[in-house]
């Protein structure tokens, strides 16, 4: 058959219907997870993975998958079987973080007590002050 | 580039959820529920892994498919400005192949036997790039409404719940808006140029209309199966609220151009909003999904081709002591 692309005429296409695994298993090669980091200072983000034969080449496809119309200041590359991980499964090791509140700065709040003292001693409230000053910085 | 996915559910079981351990089912949907993302190594129903091995498997491979009939104009492209670009646009579907790959991987099938798959024509893969690209118009209607309909499928998917997925379309979207400005680029510059361009892309519009209808799929079968597909997120919209979508956004770009599309029943019911239109010969599409339209066996033959020759590279590079892990995320 004479096909449309004058590319596909000049290769020797093979026969279609063998059927048999042409790629053979780890031909892709191992994966690699890739973290990408933006602007120089900032944190590298996991993004995604390659296949790769070594790291080398592995950077090499992730500058192409990822360091592609992104900003980008650097790459790593890391073994997926090098990567130790929790498992979601044991999310409750995580439960009490959010219950720590007395490490939490929004915890914190002695204004009231402040006022009440001030009410009662009759010292002035600095909030008007503070006010005005702040309408200085804006003017 | 890629229409929406094309379900066809070959479970054996009467349900989707037969033999599910019946607690972590219902925390599982309760999850979707809320809103979370699945990850790899989440429990989830064996129907709900299957579909999506199938679903972003057929994606990735319209992908790497989807880059031939473009990629054969790089080289007939008129000027090196539209050369660069389309190469760009080429490399990024070949790009999003390997982000999809990637995430299908995580699921549990190599890559490996996806290629396999697809080369020895046991996966599909989208039915619309089993025609050929005729002309330099054919390539600015396919960077522009082929596009456009991926994009509207794409978005839509990327809110599903299978984390992987989401993550690897995000990025794909924002790539694909590239393509979209292009290939609009395109067609404008050729309907305004001269009568002959005028001509090139009006008779492009003409053969790829109805490609084009087919794109998003049949309507689908209201069943069980889809049902539960929608509630886990896994299929986002039916086929028709996608085409809907579709006509809505592109119909009136595409007349604003004085164009005309092939189909005289085509208009907008302002009283239902709906578009309506003469379905296109959904026994056309079915014929070419299963092998028959012009290029599939080159389609197959070149990725095939290329996979052979590039093998001894690649199993060069091999080492014995290379094992093969399932990506993380």
């Amino acid at each position: 058959m004479e096909y449309i692309d004058p590319r596909v005429n000049r290769m020797e296409l093979p026969a279609n219907d063998d059927g048999k695994e042409i790629i053979e298993s780890l031909e892709e090669w191992e994966t690699y997870e890739v973290f990408h980091q933006k602007k120089r200072g900032e944190q590298h983000i996991h993004v995604g993975i390659v296949h790769a034969a070594n790291p080398e080449i592995a950077l090499l496809m992730a500058k192409e998958a990822f360091g592609r119309r992104r900003q980008t200041a650097n790459l790593w590359v890391v073994k997926t079987s090098a990567v130790t991980a929790t498992d979601y499964e044991d999310q409750d090791i995580f439960e009490t973080t959010p219950e720590k509140t007395y490490r939490e700065a929004s915890d914190y709040y002695c204004m009231d007590r402040i006022r009440k003292y001030q009410e009662e001693h009759g010292i002035e409230d600095r909030k008007e002050e503070r006010r005005k000053k702040k309408e200085v910085r804006v003017k | 580039m890629y229409g929406n996915a094309q379900i066809d559910i070959k479970e054996k079981s009467k349900s989707l959820i037969e033999g599910e351990d019946p607690v972590k089912l219902a925390e599982f949907e309760a999850r979707i529920i809320r809103g979370e993302k699945i990850e790899p190594k989440d429990w989830m129903p064996k129907a709900y892994r299957n579909q999506l091995i199938r679903m972003i498997e057929q994606h990735a491979h319209s992908e790497i498919i989807g880059a031939l009939p473009e990629g054969t104009w790089i080289t007939r492209a008129p000027g090196f400005r539209r050369k660069l670009a389309l190469m760009a646009k080429v490399q990024d579907e070949v790009g999003h192949g390997q982000l999809l790959y990637s995430a299908a991987e995580t699921l549990g099938k190599t890559r490996e036997s996806m290629i396999n798959d697809l080369i020895n024509g046991k996966s599909k893969y989208s039915n619309v790039f089993n025609y050929p690209a005729l002309t330099w118009g054919d390539t600015a209607i396919i960077a522009w409404l082929i596009d456009a309909g991926a994009i509207i499928n794409q978005v839509t998917n990327s809110k599903g719940s299978y984390g992987p997925y989401c993550r690897a379309l995000e990025r794909i979207c924002s790539e694909e808006s590239f393509h979209l400005k292009y290939g609009h680029d395109n067609v404008v510059y050729l309907a305004t140029g001269t009568a002959q361009q005028r001509e090139l892309v009006q008779d492009a519009l003409t053969r790829w209309w109805q490609p084009i209808m087919h794109f998003h799929g049949p309507p689908d079968k209201v069943s069980e199966h889809t049902e539960i597909l929608m509630k886990w997120k896994v299929k986002m919209a039916t086929n028709d609220e996608m085409r809907q979508r579709f006509l809505d956004e592109y119909v009136p770009k595409i007349w604003d151009l004085g164009l005309t599309i092939p189909d005289p029943n085509l208009k907008k019911n302002e009283s239902t909003g709906q578009w309506e239109y003469t379905e296109p010969d959904w026994e056309e599409f079915k014929r070419v999904i299963n092998g028959g339209g012009p290029c599939n066996k080159e389609r197959l033959q070149v990725r095939r081709w290329a996979e052979e020759r590039g093998a001894w590279v690649r199993r060069a590079l091999m080492k014995p002591e290379q094992k093969y892990t399932v990506p993380l995320a």
